[in-house]
């Protein structure tokens, strides 16, 4: 089931370059969460943190909390590996695994999990395909290869194989900056529904998404090129489109900012 | 960003109305520069095309004027009298040997060579994996007949431990019994091949898996995957035309390898039914060790071992391509 994340003075480092600074904040379960921001504010960056992604960069840490409910994902003795089960990911590029087959990919979770029977295999592909709105268009080719399927399919197949290991929260990075506005709008309904089973946070530069399918949003901003981003504020999306707290926020969404 | 728009082919140039001169204005002025480099590049096309054939051509001319001659059997005789009259020779065992030993050099040096390929670029420490790198290049620049002698006076001497123990545990199978002769055997060549091709295919795969796009390493990652199973799911499928393609390249240098074998085989013109006891031979290393007291006829017979040895090197590079193309549609190039 859906869990609550709670970030506490969390920064993160490239190396000896502080990428961002001392985050806190907490995201609802079974609500969609936006990040916005300028190029290089460490959206991305800290979105990456939440599933311990961050750390696959070379020279990549981190120090501060996250807790999944009541656990800290860098406490000691936890598994990176045990958190990106519970956390899924959606990246900017769609990037289905280019030599397994439509069923494969939607699998290839379940299958490094170990444990599942192959009757119940199909049933999770076929609910998984459902449920990133695929499975109509998808389901007389299923041993066809992923990478045969447009941009905008091959998104909401990557939807697919994230949401078939029924992870506790999903974090989206950019996930229609690829696309076009017909898919774009595809995967925007597709988080409006995801969001009645998961936690979901999603990274986009494009503001009008984020009024149109988060309940929450977070405006970062660094302070000068090369200076580590940092939370601005977050609020409810409504409130931050229309009357923000800081005035920053405000410059940044009405677009004269910089 | 997105990939697609930078593969795709660019936009045909709108032609301009076609004057007197006819195409050439269509496609715009030709430039010095351009006609230089078509004509290089078109005449060094055309230079390999016909290099290919004239060597095709001598091959074939020399080959037909002895297996004319040939008393015996040209591809199941297991002699080769060239100086005798009816002269009897064929390749059977030559054929036999060759790729026996190459078999062999390939079951070794391909796990390995790709076990040390993923340890450069996904396990070592960066400071590892340079020095790592750098002593396989090493391994490349050593001269085959170095190699041989190394084999002859080093590898020979000290397969008698490994011979004695396949002979106690799979000598049953008489493919693995052990007369105690002096290790000069197939099994010893195809180790000291194993070695020689190891570069080659290592170097090749390494520069493969490093082009993994990280969007599909982190598409594992992200699902929870460990660095084994990374690679597993996003490394070795994507690699794996690439290492098809490398492991071609090292088995066209062991079915060609003639003075590492020359100097290590013990060589008869039987097949041993035992890779651990010496004899048999390889095309190469029968040309080698043959040509410099052939006389006119002998040296067409050896020719035309020569041609086999490339309908072989021909055969298995044809194979391995078909391998490759069966499966694009799910190649990485697809992504």
């Amino acid at each position: 089931m859906a869990k609550r994340i709670d970030v506490s003075g969390l920064t993160a480092y490239y190396g000896s370059h502080k990428a961002i600074e001392d985050i806190s904040m907490t995201v609802e379960p079974r609500s969609v969460t936006a990040f916005i921001g300028p190029s290089g504010c460490g959206k991305s960056t800290f979105l990456r943190t939440l599933n311990r992604m961050h750390e696959v960069t070379p020279g990549g840490r981190v120090e501060g909390k996250v807790l999944l409910d009541d656990e800290d994902l860098y406490g000691t003795g936890i598994d990176p590996v045990a958190v990106r089960r519970e956390v899924g990911m959606v990246f900017q590029r769609p990037n289905p695994f280019p030599t397994m087959s439509i069923f494969d990919n939607v699998a290839a979770g379940l299958r490094l999990n170990g444990n599942y029977k192959k009757s119940e295999l199909n049933d999770v592909v076929e609910k998984s395909l459902k449920g990133a709105n695929l499975w109509n268009e998808v389901k007389d080719r299923l041993n066809k290869p992923g990478s045969g399927l447009s941009g905008g399919q091959q998104q909401r197949l990557c939807i697919a194989r994230a949401i078939a290991v029924e992870p506790k929260v999903l974090l989206m990075d950019e996930p229609c900056s690829a696309l076009d506005p017909i898919s774009t709008l595809a995967i925007e309904d597709l988080i409006g529904e995801l969001k009645e089973r998961f936690t979901i946070v999603i990274v986009t530069h494009n503001m009008q998404q984020a009024a149109r399918v988060s309940d929450r949003t977070a405006f970062f901003n660094l302070a000068a090129v090369g200076q580590p981003g940092r939370l601005i504020e977050i609020d409810d999306t409504e409130r931050i489109f229309s009357n923000p707290s800081v005035q920053a926020t405000e410059d940044y969404i009405s677009g004269r900012f910089g | 960003m997105d990939i697609s728009t930078t593969t795709d082919a660019p936009p045909p140039t709108p032609s301009r109305p076609t004057t007197a001169e006819g195409k050439r204005t269509a496609r715009g002025a030709t430039r010095p520069g351009d006609r230089i480099f078509l004509g290089l590049s078109r005449g060094s096309g055309i230079l390999l095309l016909v290099i290919m054939a004239a060597i095709a051509v001598f091959l074939t001319y020399r080959a037909a004027l002895a297996i004319g001659k040939d008393h015996g059997s040209f591809l199941t005789t297991f002699e080769w009298n060239t100086n005798v009259l009816p002269p009897t020779f064929g390749i059977a065992v030559l054929a036999f040997g060759t790729i026996v030993s190459s078999v062999i050099a390939m079951a070794i040096a391909v796990p390995v060579a790709v076990a040390i390929a993923l340890f450069i670029t996904h396990y070592a420490p960066r400071r590892m994996s340079g020095p790592v790198a750098y002593v396989i290049d090493l391994l490349a620049a050593v001269p085959s007949i170095v190699y041989g002698l190394w084999g002859a006076l080093v590898l020979v001497p000290h397969m008698n431990g490994l011979y004695g123990w396949l002979n106690d545990f799979f000598g049953w199978t008489g493919v693995f019994s052990w007369q105690e002769g002096a290790p000069r055997s197939m099994l010893t060549v195809g180790i000291l091949l194993s070695i020689m091709i190891l570069p080659i295919i290592t170097n090749v795969s390494r520069e493969v898996f490093r082009q993994v796009p990280q969007m599909h390493e982190e598409a594992a990652l992200a699902l929870g995957a460990t660095r084994w199973e990374v690679i597993r799911m996003s490394v070795l499928p994507f690699g794996r035309s690439g290492v098809i393609s490398a492991s071609m390249l090292g088995l066209g240098r062991a079915l060609g390898e003639t003075m590492a074998v020359a100097t290590v085989l013990s060589p008869s013109f039987d097949i041993q039914a035992s890779l651990l006891d010496p004899g048999g031979g390889t095309f190469a290393q029968n040309i080698a060790s043959k040509f410099s007291e052939a006389n006119e006829f002998g040296r067409d017979a050896l020719i035309a071992s020569g041609l086999v040895l490339f309908v072989i090197t021909l055969v298995v590079n044809g194979a391995a391509r078909v391998i490759i193309a069966r499966r694009s549609e799910y190649s990485g190039a697809n992504a």
